[in-house]
């Protein structure tokens, strides 16, 4: 028991550990994949004895700043709420990580090890309900700063946020008729399998459509451009407008970690987890025939490394958009929501819901 | 005020007090509208004004004519040199001067260098107040290379403070024409980069389209002009309906938009800039060689002459030693600044800064133009001279009592006119639609507060 209770602390630690490390190299990516499209140099400052390394210390150096800041709390009637809400921006996007499979079940040592932390059987609705409690975080800090802008922001972000939840949870039903499970593992498992022994059948090929409607609620759920109403920052500054020093980093960071895990989520139920085409549980397959023979391990490091490109990819993808499309108006980002997104999502979960009753899969 | 009783659950509701600047980033730091908000809906609004005012028409009655410019540079701070010339030609005018061709050409050039630099600033910085960051930098790269030529031409990027009452400071440089076309050639593929990128783009049509509506006829009655006007389908615009310098010769098109919004006035920027690039490549090929030098007793003498006298304090032995000199502002801008100043009437202009420095006589020629009742000093009468600034019609009005300073001058800065229009613009839009609206009039507080 107390084996297992310590590999489960240790692979905690290891995704909490790996996920705050991604998210402080996404601020670089950010900066460089920023400024390679706007023809610009990006941050390349901060050095240590001269060695600059394309920039990378800056993500020390934003550290260092951010909590050597001096923190101003404004004179409000919800100063526990308002120390508190970062908080709980932060520690419920990152809860969210604790169903996501990033790995499959590799034994060692005669012990299952997997590198996830929870996998109970209704993992999709954890990392949806951890997703809906991330908003109170940010719903807290803009009616606690006793501001305006804040509360303005505050006030559109809950809007945002319900409405895409809705469009997000819809979009991701149509896969999982096809999957009949909630299970992440489970999930994963049965997107290894081959249509006509060649196509693999990934969510995406089952579901593009559920699989765009998914990814565009999910970069509005991270209030990022053309979501990013709740900051705004040229019109209503934002909800966050009142927030200074690391409270305000705990909010920045948020949002990279809720990136994060929507290209997780969206990895896991449209692009086949750590599922890797063709490569079965001793090797590549191809047709049937054994093509290329690997042991547990490599099968298992191989797996592991296609789960952490395709969350790459999708992460350059939704960085791509922010930085290429203006951002929606309020009433036009709810219109968008209501009458476009979620209509094609029941269009789509009509549809496949009939397919999967007449081939009865 | 508007406090109200919602009839069906009889709670009392109260409207939100919004101060939307002067401390806010889409209000370029010198505006405050404060709003009437339901939600996001804006109920009322009420624009102040005011928080750049420094003075400038007292300043310019204090200061004479040929010290004003760098004023005028800080009036429209985006296209100074458009400001330099306005105020050129209103002492000009009020002089009854001649100014050579060259120089004509030379402004002309300046002055459309400055307006696409203003439409990329107001065009860039609209796009990124609604979340398009990269379109920004694009034209703010763009901006860059025109800011490199401008720098060359006059010496600054932004206080140019080149034009001067005659003539302008410096000729243009060896290899300029080229090095111009080079970068008319690379701003025309950024306007056209950003084009794609917004102008079909259906998020932008839509935070743009039918955002800060002002119709033809109010527009008119507010005596809004430039862009703004034009987006309204009028067609008024001073280089063509009164025209200036050498506008008359040049074949361009002044473009018009009809739906009176922000998306119009977009398109209106973006075509203006590659008018104005067209006027400027018609100025180079059009440009005469430089018009003859007239010395301080109306002999005429060759540049590199002068540059000479000017430099060596006329000491014999010097003068006979040919250095190779540069007529640009990049070696000495003496000989040049003699080319295309005022032929004939010497007591205007200031002689050139080598001169001053140089010699005896141009140190004497230089303070009797600045001491009172002794320099420059105009006939009696008034003059208003309009030139077409980036935003509009820019205006400089002078009376003159014969002294050697004007005894009113007065600026019609275009921005000031949409500013008290503003209200209209945006009240029962929301809060979201006042930076669309607020950032496609280009509000630019140097010339809106003088």
């Amino acid at each position: 028991m107390w084996i297992e209770l310590l590999t489960k602390v240790l692979i905690a630690g290891a995704v909490l550990t790996g996920i705050l490390s991604f998210g402080g190299v996404l601020t670089w990516v950010e900066r460089k994949q920023s400024a390679l499209m706007q023809d610009r140099i990006g941050a390349n400052r901060a050095s240590i004895l001269g060695f600059r390394l394309l920039g990378l210390f800056h993500i020390m150096t934003d550290g260092i700043k951010m909590f050597a800041k001096e923190e101003f709390i404004p004179r409000t009637d919800h100063r526990v709420l308002f120390l508190l809400a970062p908080f709980i921006a932060w520690l419920f996007s990152l809860a969210a990580f604790a169903v996501i499979p990033f790995s499959p079940e590799l034994t060692v040592a005669g012990y299952q090890v997997t590198l996830q932390v929870a996998n109970p059987e209704i993992g999709l609705l954890v990392a949806f309900a951890m997703m809906g409690m991330a908003i109170y975080g940010v719903v807290l800090g803009g009616w606690a700063s006793n501001n305006n802008y804040a509360l303005l922001g505050s006030m559109r972000a809950t809007a945002q946020m319900i409405s895409y939840e809705v469009a997000l949870a819809a979009a991701a039903v149509g896969p999982l008729l096809i999957y009949r499970t909630l299970n992440m593992q489970e999930i994963v498992i049965r997107q290894g399998q081959l249509y006509n022994g060649w196509l693999p059948l990934w969510g995406i090929v089952l579901q593009p459509l559920a699989f765009l409607l998914f990814l565009v609620a999910g970069a509005a759920e991270t209030k990022r451009v053309p979501f990013d109403l709740p900051e705004g920052e040229s019109e209503i500054i934002g909800f966050n407008l009142e927030y200074s020093s690391m409270r305000f980093g705990a909010f920045m960071f948020t949002d990279f970690i809720e990136k994060i895990l929507v290209a997780c989520l969206t990895t896991t139920i449209f692009l086949g987890g750590w599922q890797v085409p063709w490569l079965a549980d001793d090797g590549f397959r191809l047709g049937g025939a054994l093509a290329l023979e690997l042991g547990p391990m490599v099968v298992w490091l191989l797996r592991l490394a296609a789960f952490g490109i395709k969350v790459c990819a999708l992460i350059y993808v939704l960085m791509l958009v922010r930085w290429t499309l203006p951002r929606f108006r309020y009433d036009q980002l709810m219109s968008f929501g209501w009458k476009f997104l979620l209509p094609l999502a029941f269009l789509n979960i009509i549809v496949t819901a009939a397919v999967v009753l007449v081939l009865n899969l | 005020m508007s406090d109200t009783t919602n009839k069906k659950t009889n709670r009392r509701t109260e409207n939100t007090f919004l101060n939307v600047g002067p401390s806010h980033p889409a209000m370029h730091g010198v505006i405050h509208i404060l709003t009437e908000l339901e939600g996001e809906k804006v109920l009322g609004a009420e624009i102040e004004i005011g928080y750049l005012h420094r003075c400038f028409e007292k300043n310019c009655e204090q200061l004479g004519y040929n010290q004003a410019f760098p004023y005028t540079d800080r009036l429209n701070y985006v296209s100074p040199l458009i400001n330099n010339v306005g105020w050129a030609m209103a002492v000009e005018k009020l002089f009854g001067a001649q100014v050579p061709e060259r120089a004509l050409y030379i402004r002309v050039i300046a002055s459309e260098l400055s307006r696409i630099v203003d439409h990329l600033t107001c065009v860039g910085a609209a796009a990124m107040e609604v979340g398009a960051m990269t379109a920004f930098l694009y034209f703010m790269k763009a901006r860059e290379y025109l800011y490199d030529i401008i720098e060359w031409l006059t010496g600054a990027r932004i206080t140019t403070n080149y034009v001067r009452v005659g003539g302008v400071k410096g000729d243009l440089p060896h290899g300029f024409e080229r090095k111009l076309r080079g970068t008319l050639r690379e701003i025309r593929k950024i306007i056209g980069e950003v084009d794609k990128l917004l102008t079909r783009n259906r998020i932008f049509i839509d935070r743009m389209s039918g955002i800060g509506t002002l119709d033809r006829e109010s527009s008119i009655a507010y005596g809004i002009t430039g862009p703004l006007l034009r987006a309204t389908g009028e067609a008024y615009d001073v280089r063509k309906d009164m025209p200036y310098l050498v506008y008359d010769r040049f074949d361009f098109e002044i473009p018009v938009a009809d739906t009176c919004d922000a998306y119009a006035r977009y398109l209106v920027r973006m075509e203006e800039m590659r008018q104005s690039a067209r006027i400027i490549e018609q100025a180079i090929k059009q440009i005469p060689p430089g018009a003859i030098a007239v010395d301080r007793y109306g002999k005429q003498i060759s540049g590199a002459e002068m540059v000479e006298l000017a430099k060596r304090g006329k000491v014999k032995e010097y003068i006979d030693s040919k250095a190779k000199v540069d007529l640009t502002l990049e070696g000495t801008d003496a000989a040049s600044a003699c080319n295309i100043n005022l032929t004939g009437n010497r007591s205007l202009r200031l002689p050139p800064k080598e001169e001053t420095y140089g010699n005896i006589e141009g140190l004497m020629s230089h303070f009797m133009q600045i001491m009172d009742h002794w320099g420059v000093k105009p006939p009696v009468g008034e003059t208003y001279q309009a030139v077409e600034g980036a935003n509009g019609e820019l205006g400089f009005y002078l009376v003159s009592n014969g002294e050697g300073r004007p005894m009113r001058s007065r600026c019609r800065g275009p921005c000031f006119f949409p500013m008290a229009a503003l209200h209209k613009m945006i009240v029962g839009d929301m809060i979201a639609d006042i930076i669309p609206a607020f950032g496609s009039i280009n509000m630019i507080a140097g010339e809106l507060d003088r």
